[in-house]
């Protein structure tokens, strides 16, 4: 299924959850943030939060800054 | 004499809520050459605290590493920012991805009105303040040196009020002195200036002012020798702060001499009255 992550459309497994992408894209889970359609959703649901065809995912961390 | 207190008084910590900071500086990590340069300005400027700031992860397998492993958070506490955000709602949702990431409350709001000036959007900030205090946030706001917006922001429930001391990155320093110190009079919660700072006499005269802290990022990092110039900013900060709590003499318009004027030897030559008090004698 297609759903856009970071502004790039990207190609995820059917049944993929917020927890299996992180985990795919070899990101440090404490490290980053994951909006969904806009809402936040917190480290402890990226498990139980299966993707959907058409989902547009926001994926964050720290950087330098002022 | 003997037992006169020569150490100067110590300065107690800026306390805002439940944080607590040694320095009065406030450093960002932003433009440095290298995170190992980063790392050693900010440990010479002496700072308890850093900004950061929220972005997209870089998805290139080849990224390098990243801050997280050059900001000790036993030593600073971490002070997430919403740089680049040009309205509330885009601010308020960075606060909150910060927050998840960080676990904390600490933000330092900034919702900006244009990329070319960079100046805090007067309406956007205060409705984004209100959303996030209202969320539990505590709230340092990034704003111009309207005190009548500080009043506002303060009004709105923010933590601390951080007025520009010119646009961000400039380097201009404390362009209104007076608004700053108008600002102190109005307020009651801390007031840092953030934003402008150029050079080292730049924090000293800020903290000269009175107020509680500086923040500033490029003035160091893109000195031409940034580890120089942290060390200067720390000093300069301390000097400014000592200056502050020192109390110093008014200016005047004519002198008072600093030696005695009584036991004068006889002068050589002759003493008109108005060569001794001037042309108004």
């Amino acid at each position: 299924m297609k759903i856009k992550l970071n502004g790039y459309q990207r190609e995820v497994p059917a049944g993929a959850s917020i927890a299996d992408l992180i985990a795919e894209l070899d990101l440090a889970p404490e490290q980053v943030a994951v909006e969904r359609n806009r809402m936040l959703v917190k480290r402890a649901q990226h498990g139980h939060t299966e993707l959907v065809d058409g989902d547009t995912l926001e994926i964050v961390s720290l950087v330098g800054g002022g | 004499m003997s037992n006169m207190n020569t150490q100067p008084d110590n300065d107690p910590p800026l306390v805002m809520g439940t944080y607590e900071f040694a320095s009065r500086l406030f450093v960002g990590t932003g433009k440095y050459a290298s995170f190992e340069e980063m790392q050693a300005a900010l440990l010479l400027s002496g700072t308890d605290c850093v900004t950061v700031a929220v972005r997209r992860v870089n998805l290139d397998p080849k990224a390098g590493p990243s801050i997280f492993d050059f900001i000790d958070r036993e030593r600073y506490t971490i002070l997430p920012n919403t740089a680049g955000c040009f309205d509330a709602p885009s601010a308020v949702r960075t606060a909150q991805l910060s927050r998840e990431i960080l676990d904390t409350n600490l933000v330092k709001l900034e919702v900006l009105g244009d990329k070319r000036t960079l100046l805090p959007d007067p309406v956007g900030t205060l409705e984004a303040t209100r959303e996030l205090v209202a969320d539990g946030f505590d709230v340092m706001v990034y704003t111009s040196d309207d005190a009548r917006q500080c009043v506002a922001l303060q009004e709105a429930g923010a933590m601390a009020v951080m007025p520009a001391g010119s646009p961000i990155g400039s380097g201009q320093g404390i362009l209104n002195p007076n608004a700053i110190r108008i600002i102190l009079e109005l307020l009651s919660v801390p007031v840092i200036v953030d934003a402008g700072v150029g050079t080292a006499s730049d924090v000293a005269i800020a903290m000269e002012l009175g107020v509680e802290g500086v923040l500033l990022n490029t003035a160091i990092a893109s000195a031409q020798k940034p580890l120089r110039m942290a060390a200067a900013m720390r000093d300069a900060c301390s000097a400014g702060r000592n200056a502050f709590l020192a109390g110093r003499i008014p200016k005047k318009l004519y002198a008072t001499a600093s030696s005695p004027t009584a036991g004068l030897i006889q002068p050589s030559a002759p003493q008109t009255k108005a060569g001794v008090l001037g042309k108004h004698a």
